[in-house]
């Protein structure tokens, strides 16, 4: 508490401008939860359109206005809603949210620092996230609608405000507001490095990292690699768009106006975009995988299996997602002898996936599974990141993909290993650390209704959806009934659609017991699971510097639960090998 | 009426959750003790079980999906090379399919088998290198298998080998409708360009090109069975995307570029009506559109967009047929050559 009682601390400095990485956690998060809302939000009103697309619904006219006339779903207001819930949901609730919440508290707790190498630039990191997120919910509001070339916005259509209304100052606000999210990743990312490199305690040998922290390690590593790119790609669309350069755009007449641009590629833009655009999957994806890790090993009551191969299957994921952009333009008219490069390259990810996937497996045998809510979700989210994972075997293969590129296959594909794995991997994250974040325990059983609901209704939602996909039919389509063909599919989306409303409603449990219990819950101890890191080390209370001594050092690996020979099922980090555990090998 | 209801029942259940919640919190407070936040075996046991039962619902669900839905997916191909992509399909399917009815039921059943007890001690393993050279090298090799099958299918999709020469065709694509464009007799499209667009000659064709001359341009594709034909693709706005899904073409149409798809189409229209799984789709369908009052559908081949366009993207189709060389002739000689045109 000494460390507490230096600073004067204003309203301002412990809640808004904080330095603190466990208030700055705090703040992604609840904004992230706050931009989720809206994501999901959205999906629900384009799933009432999709399912029942002659429906009038007074709550679109109500929420929508002009673009709900008469409680019908104006077809380009249909565009913006999937564009902006694609990027919401990408970028500001799996990348920031899960990512900057998980990265900022756990770095500096997991492997004994202070706080992060720089807290100003910590704090930098979130205010560009805050300002971000304000202009992307601003840009809902201006005149002819909000960005609706899809969340890859790809050009001509994203530059061209003749060619969809959203184009317009909608895009404009879109790329301000991604350039400003794209600053904060990367003053994030560059302290995540630094922070893991240098201020790691003493006796915190890389090998002896909890796998949250080499996830978190790897993916800011990937976001400063790729972040740059998108950025660029961006600066020369705005380029294009206001000051009538070319780098995009060549032999356009639109809306019988003929442009004067030429030369330009809009596949250059498409290339730009995947290098960051496929890294970005894996920069969401690695941070759930490692908290999984930790989750299942902590509750599982048994080290993670094949540590040194879940280490190395991170690094071959990472390197090889950079390598594999390609697999996005099958069908752009790029050279075939590309599409097989990019083919074998993107087919050889499905390695080290399933090495991951086979060592969480083992992880549960022979373990004393605890079924925390945590333990749940990540027990889903093995689930769907396999499920999901291999129909990545189909449409990786360039000649598969060109019957089922863009269709609803590809849509149940990312959603399931991306979007439900990712989503999941925040859930238990939140279950997990809630008593670090807040000083408080969740309500298990609310968790428990709230995890088979949702496990239950995601699977619901994106299952049927391969088959839409191999029906032929297209995503994006604001009605299908333009197309007698796709004429019995309807039930699908029906079924779909309530699978999402559910699914959507039930989160008001998860919003519930995250707010109540973090005003009412139950105080919690100091370490409520038996985990064996240093951020259970810390006094529940959460002060400055964190621990009110001297920071720990650490003796050994993090996954020496049921260690045979001890007396407990787990040996916290700071425990010293024993004698015979030092002559046996210990880590 | 219907659109009321749905709104109140909608309310009632957000509200009736809110309440649910509240016992939750309220009993869980009367109860006391930490039994609302802390993990006891009867969680262990309650959860695991639960997982066992949701494996059986899953792959119960999944049964039953694989019955009920397949046959809403596409019938078989109606080209040459869609038959290889189709066998390249089913093989990939299978192997995916092993693994996902492999996987699954591992992880819920050792979630099952080992849900947490007071009794029990966890074993302590920390790895085992003969495991995990075994599961990296079972996917390595099937991988090698898959990644040299589909390398193959694609090479040969690509490039396909010709015996005669293949019949050019232009598919030109604009906000929010397709123009073919038949190269006539010489079997070369004349030079276009969207700068030269005036007037009638609403492709921008060089009229001043003598190739020119006898390209024909149609609101329909026609294909004559069994002969090659190489589109060649152009956009005149935004990306598009040509998708023939019963023939397995997919290829994007890119202002500034051209880009082009060479097939044989195998399958004429009228014999396609007549595939089993066809009729039985058209039945269906119109069963579904009788329901609504509305025309009869029958089937034909169609182009999409695939690439979001903007806000008619939903509906920007072209009726494709594939019919006899006889056929296909006299529907051609019905048509206009651009000289006559203008």
């Amino acid at each position: 508490m000494e460390a507490h009682a230096h600073h004067k601390e204003t309203f301002i400095t412990k809640y808004i401008f904080s330095t603190d990485h466990k208030m700055i956690a705090k703040q992604f998060l609840i904004t992230g939860m706050i931009m989720g809302i809206v994501g999901v939000g959205m999906s629900l009103l384009f799933r009432l359109q999709l399912a029942w697309p002659d429906q009038e619904w007074p709550i679109l006219e109500a929420l929508l206005g002009k673009w709900g006339t008469d409680g019908i779903m104006d077809p380009n207001i249909y565009l913006a809603l999937v564009t902006i819930h694609g990027t919401i949901m990408v970028f500001f609730v799996l990348t920031a949210g899960l990512s900057g919440t998980f990265s900022n508290l756990l770095i500096p707790l997991q492997i004994g620092a202070r706080d992060m190498a720089s807290g100003f630039i910590n704090m930098l990191s979130y205010w560009f996230f805050f300002a971000s997120s304000v202009v992307m919910l601003a840009s809902l509001f201006v005149e002819n609608g909000p960005a609706a070339a899809g969340w890859t916005i790809y050009p001509p259509l994203s530059a061209l405000p003749q060619a969809v209304p959203g184009s317009g100052l909608g895009m404009t606000l879109w790329l301000v507001s991604m350039s400003l999210f794209i600053v904060s990743s990367l003053l994030g990312a560059l302290n995540y490095i630094v922070t893991v490199l240098n201020l790691r305690t003493k006796g915190m040998s890389m090998t002896r990292l909890p796998l949250t922290i080499w996830a978190f390690f790897v993916t800011a590593i990937l976001g400063v690699l790729s972040f740059p790119v998108l950025f660029s790609a961006a600066l020369l669309l705005i380029f294009d768009r206001s000051f009538g350069t070319s780098f995009y755009l060549s032999d356009i007449m639109v809306a019988g106006e003929m442009l004067t641009n030429q030369g330009g590629s809009p596949i250059l833009f498409q290339h730009l975009f995947w290098f960051l655009g496929h890294p970005e999957v894996y920069i969401i994806l690695l941070p759930a995988l490692g908290i999984s890790s930790e989750v299942i090993s902590t509750n599982a009551r048994k080290p993670i299996f094949g540590y040194r191969a879940m280490v190395g299957s991170i690094l071959a994921i990472a390197f090889l997602s950079f390598i594999v952009w390609g697999h996005h333009m099958f069908v752009t008219g790029m050279n075939p002898f590309l599409g097989s490069v990019f083919t074998f390259t993107t087919l050889l990810i499905a390695i080290p996936s399933a090495v991951k996937a086979f060592n969480y497996i083992t992880t549960l045998w022979k373990g004393n599974l605890q079924f925390t809510p945590a333990m749940l979700f990540s027990i889903g989210l093995v689930s769907t990141f396999i499920t999901g994972g291999l129909t990545g075997l189909i449409l990786g293969d360039s000649a598969l993909d060109i019957n089922v590129h863009d269709t609803y296959f590809v849509v149940a594909h990312f959603h399931i290993v991306m979007g439900l794995s990712a989503i999941f991997g925040l859930f238990a994250g939140v279950y997990h650390w809630f008593p670090k974040l807040f000083g408080r325990r969740m309500n298990k059983n609310l968790g428990y209704v709230h995890f088979w609901v949702t496990f239950i209704s995601a699977y619901g939602v994106f299952f049927p959806m391969h088959f839409l996909g191999m029906a032929g039919l297209p995503r994006r389509y604001y009605t299908n009934t333009a197309f007698p063909m796709f004429d019995d599919l309807a039930d699908i989306n029906v079924l779909v659609s309530y699978f999402a409303i559910i699914g959507g409603i039930a989160q008001v449990i998860f919003i519930w017991n995250f707010f109540y219990s973090a005003l009412r819950g139950k105080k919690a101890e100091q370490n409520p699971w038996k985990s064996n890191t240093l951020e259970w080390t810390t006094p529940v209370e959460h002060i400055h510097g964190n621990w009110p001594g001297e920071i720990p050092e650490v003796h050994r690996w993090p996954y020496d639960y049921s260690k045979p020979g001890m007396e407990e099922d787990f040996v916290p980090q700071t425990v010293p090998l024993s004698k015979d555990e030092v002559a046996t090998g210990g880590h | 009426m219907e659109t009321l209801l749905i709104v109140v029942i909608s309310l009632l259940a957000v509200m009736a959750l809110t309440q649910a919640v509240r016992i939750f919190e309220i009993s869980s407070k009367i109860k006391g003790g930490d039994n609302d936040v802390k993990i006891n075996d009867k969680d262990n046991n309650t959860q695991g079980w639960l997982l066992i039962l949701f494996l059986v619902f899953f792959f119960g669900a999944f049964a039953w999906m694989v019955m009920e839905y397949m046959e809403v997916t596409l019938p078989v191909s109606a080209s040459t090379h869609g038959k290889d992509i189709d066998s390249l399909w089913n093989i990939s399917m299978g192997v995916i399919l092993v693994a996902f009815l492999v996987t699954q039921p591992l992880l819920f059943g050792f979630a099952f088998m080992f849900r947490g007890r007071k009794t029990r001690k966890a074993t302590y393993m920390e790895h085992n290198n003969k495991l995990e050279l075994f599961w990296t090298g079972i996917p390595a090799v099937v991988l090698a298998g898959l990644i040299l099958y589909g390398l193959t299918t694609w090479t040969n999709v690509m490039n396909p080998e010709n015996t005669e020469e293949p019949m050019v065709i232009e598919l030109y694509a604009k906000q929010f409708g397709w123009t073919a464009r038949y190269s006539g007799e010489d079997n070369t499209l004349g030079f276009a360009n969207v700068r030269l667009i005036e007037g009638a000659n609403v492709l921008g064709v060089d009229a001043n090109d003598k190739f020119a001359k006898d390209d024909v341009i149609t609101s329909e594709l026609h294909l004559p069975k069994d002969r090659p034909v190489l589109l060649k693709f152009r956009s005149q706005d935004v990306i598009h995307s040509a998708y023939l899904p019963h023939f397995r073409v997919q290829m994007n149409c890119v202002p500034g570029t051209e880009t082009q798809f060479q097939f044989t189409p195998d399958i004429t229209t009228a014999e396609m009506r007549n595939d089993p799984e066809v009729i039985e789709k058209v039945k269906r369908v119109n069963a579904l559109r009788a329901e609504r009052g509305e025309d009869p559908w029958e089937f034909d081949y169609v182009l999409l967009c695939n690439k979001i366009c903007g806000s008619a993207h939903y509906n920007m189709q072209l009726k494709v047929v594939v019919e006899s060389q006889d056929e296909f002739d006299k529907w051609m000689k019905e048509q206009q050559t651009f000289a006559e045109m203008l």
